[in-house]
C-alpha cells in the first residue's frame, strides 16, 4: 500500500510544483494520473523514489516512511519500487538481458554486476519475465535495435525484475504509436493483476486511461482535483483539469479580413 | 489607383546582424588584421638567406643522396624502442588519465575541490609541451627510454583526461536515472550507466593519442630522452647526411603504418 500525504515540492522559490498532496493507492489497482504537462504528475512519481527529493510531506510503502531516506537505506527502498520511463532509459549499447539484469543492481554485489554474473534465480526471473512480454529471443540483442514497443517492455521487465512492491510509470506510452501504447497499457494492467501490485502510470492519454485503469487521479497546478472511476471521468471534469474551453477563448480569434490584408501586403488588390 | 497606393504598408526592411552588430563585426576584422599587419612588421627575418633557400635545399639533397642503409640495423632497433614507448606511456596513461577525467567531469565528480584539483591536472599537463616534460625528466632521472615514457605520459594525461572528461559530460542522463530508480550504488551507477556510453570515444581518443604519441615519441630522442631521435641528434651532429636521409625515411615509413592501424583500428572498434 502507497501513502502519500501533505507531499509538496517546490524548485527553489518557485511557485510549489506540488501542494499538500494525498493519494493512497492499495492493493493490485491501477491508477492513472492525469494533468497537462507542468501540472506535477511527474514531480509526483519522482518524488516517490526519491529521484526527486520532497520539500514536505510524508510517503509511505506498505508502512515504510520514504522521505528523509539517505544513502544505503535510501536504495533498499529504492529496490522495492519500480520505474518505466517514457525514454525507455535503457542502456543502449548493453543488451537486452544486461539491461533486464541492470534491475538486480541493487540486489548483486559490485563484483557480480562488473562480471555479470547474476545468480541462477535472477537469470531465470529474467527469462521468466522476458518470455511473459515476448522479448526472450531478443536477450543478447542490443537494446538499440529493438523496436519503440520492443524498448518499453524492456523497460517493463527491468522494473519487475527489481521484484518491486509499487510499479511507477512516467508516460510509458507517450513515445509510442497508437497500437503499441495500447498494448504497453494493457499489458502494464494485467501485470498488475498477475503480480498483484499496484501501478501508478503518469499518462496524457485520457481514453487510454479511462480504459486500462480503474481509478483516475487528475492534477492542475500541483493540486488533486479529480479522484474518482474512470465512469466519473466527465468532460466537465477534463474540463477542469486541461483548463478546457476557457483557455482556448484566452486568444482573441483575430479578425479575418484584417489578417488577410498582412499576410499578403504586396499583392495588389 | 492612388487610394489603393496609399494604403499599401511601406516595405518593411530586415536586416540579420542590427547597427551594434555589425560595429562589433568591423572591430574584429580590424583588429585582426592589425596584429597581422604589427607581426610581420615586427618579426625579423634575414631575406637573403630565405632567397638562397633553394641552392640550400638542392646542396642538402645531394648530400644526402643516396641514403645510407648501412646503419639500418639500428635505426629499426631504435623505431621499436620509439614505438614501445608510445606504446607504453599511452597505456599507462589510462590508469591516471580515467580518474582524472572522472573528477574533472561537471556530472560525475565528487565535489567542487575535486572538480578544481582535477581541472588544474588536465590544464597542467596539456599546457607543457612533450619536449619540455622531457627536458625535466632527462634533468630528473637521467637520459634514456624511462624520461621519454614519462614525458609522453605527463602529456597524455591531459589529452585523453581532458577529451573523455567532456564525454563524459555528454553522456544521456536518462540511462543514469533509470539505474539510480533501481537502487544501484554510485559504482554500479558508473558500471552500467556511463562506461557504456563512454566506450566508444574511449577508444577512438586511445587510438587518436597513441598514433600522436608515435609521432611525438620521434623527436623524443633529440632531447635524449630514447628512441629513434638519439641516433637522429648523432648523425645530424656529425653530418652524416645519408644516415640522417635513411632515418627521416624509416620515420616517414612509420608514421604512416601507424596511420594506416589506426585507421583500421578505429573501423574496427567503432
Amino acid at each position: 500500500m502507497l501513502e502519500i500525504s501533505q507531499l509538496t515540492k517546490r524548485y527553489g522559490q518557485d511557485d510549489p510544483v506540488l501542494t499538500g498532496l494525498d493519494l493512497t493507492v492499495e492493493g493490485n489497482s491501477v491508477v492513472a494520473i492525469v494533468g497537462a504537462s507542468g501540472a506535477g504528475k511527474s514531480t509526483m512519481l519522482r518524488c516517490i523514489n526519491r529521484l526527486v527529493e520532497p520539500t514536505s510531506g510524508s510517503i509511505k510503502l506498505n508502512g515504510h516512511e520514504l522521505v528523509g531516506l539517505k544513502g544505503a537505506e535510501l536504495r533498499r527502498a529504492r529496490r522495492r519500487i519500480g520505474m518505466v520511463f517514457q525514454g525507455f532509459n535503457l542502456i543502449d549499447r548493453l543488451s537486452v538481458m544486461e539491461n533486464v539484469l541492470a534491475g538486480r543492481l541493487g540486489y548483486v554485489s559490485l563484483f557480480q554486476a562488473v562480471t555479470r554474473r547474476y545468480p541462477q534465480a535472477d537469470i531465470e526471473r529474467a527469462f521468466q519475465l522476458m518470455e511473459r512480454v515476448d522479448i526472450a529471443h531478443y536477450a543478447n540483442k542490443r537494446a538499440d535495435e529493438l523496436s519503440g514497443g520492443e524498448r518499453q517492455r524492456v523497460g517493463v521487465v527491468r522494473a519487475l525484475m527489481q521484484e518491486p512492491e509499487v510499479l511507477l510509470a512516467d508516460e510509458p506510452t507517450a513515445s509510442l504509436d497508437p497500437r503499441t501504447s495500447e498494448q504497453i497499457m494493457m499489458l502494464l494492467q494485467s501485470l498488475a493483476s498477475e503480480l498483484s501490485l499496484p501501478v501508478l502510470i503518469n499518462i496524457h492519454n485520457v481514453s487510454q486511461a479511462k480504459t486500462y485503469t480503474e481509478r483516475i487521479v487528475g492534477l492542475r497546478h500541483g493540486k488533486m482535483i479529480f479522484d474518482g472511476r474512470p465512469a466519473d471521468f466527465t468532460s466537465d471534469a477534463l474540463d477542469a483539469i486541461y483548463g478546457g474551453i476557457e483557455a482556448a477563448q484566452d486568444e482573441p480569434p483575430a479578425p479575418p479580413a484584417a489578417t488577410r490584408k498582412h499576410e499578403a501586403p504586396h499583392e495588389p488588390f | 489607383m492612388v487610394e489603393e497606393q496609399a494604403e499599401r504598408p511601406a516595405d518593411r526592411i530586415w536586416r540579420r546582424y542590427d547597427r551594434r552588430q555589425r560595429l562589433i563585426h568591423y572591430a574584429v576584422v580590424l583588429a585582426v588584421t592589425m596584429a597581422v599587419v604589427w607581426a610581420v612588421h615586427d618579426i625579423d627575418i634575414f631575406w637573403p638567406w630565405v632567397w638562397d633557400a633553394p641552392n640550400q635545399i638542392s646542396n642538402l639533397g645531394a648530400r644526402m643522396w643516396p641514403p645510407d642503409p648501412t646503419r639500418l640495423g639500428a635505426i629499426v632497433a631504435a623505431m621499436l624502442e620509439t614505438v614501445h614507448i608510445a606504446t607504453l606511456a599511452t597505456m599507462l596513461t589510462v590508469f591516471i588519465a580515467l580518474p582524472v577525467s572522472y573528477i574533472a567531469a561537471q556530472n560525475t565528480t565528487p565535489n567542487r575541490a575535486c572538480l578544481w584539483l582535477g581541472r588544474f591536472i588536465l590544464v597542467a599537463s596539456r599546457s607543457v609541451n612533450t619536449i619540455i616534460w622531457a627536458l625535466l625528466f632527462v634533468a630528473i632521472f637521467g637520459p634514456g627510454v624511462l624520461a621519454g615514457i614519462l614525458a609522453i605520459m605527463f602529456r597524455s594525461v591531459g589529452f585523453i583526461g581532458k577529451l573523455m572528461g567532456e564525454a563524459i559530460e555528454e553522456i544521456d542522463r536518462r540511462p543514469v536515472e533509470a539505474m539510480e530508480a533501481t537502487g544501484a550504488s554510485k559504482a554500479k551507477i558508473i558500471v552500467y550507466a556511463v562506461v557504456p556510453q563512454v566506450m566508444p570515444a574511449f577508444f577512438a581518443i586511445l587510438i587518436l593519442r597513441w598514433d600522436i604519441n608515435i609521432r611525438e615519441s620521434t623527436v623524443l630522442g633529440l632531447v635524449g630522452a630514447g628512441g629513434i631521435g638519439v641516433i637522429l641528434q648523432g648523425a645530424i651532429d656529425t653530418f652524416a647526411w645519408p644516415t640522417v636521409a635513411t632515418i627521416l625515411v624509416a620515420i616517414i615509413a612509420l608514421v604512416l603504418i601507424g596511420e594506416a592501424l589506426t585507421s583500421l583500428l578505429r573501423r574496427k572498434v567503432l
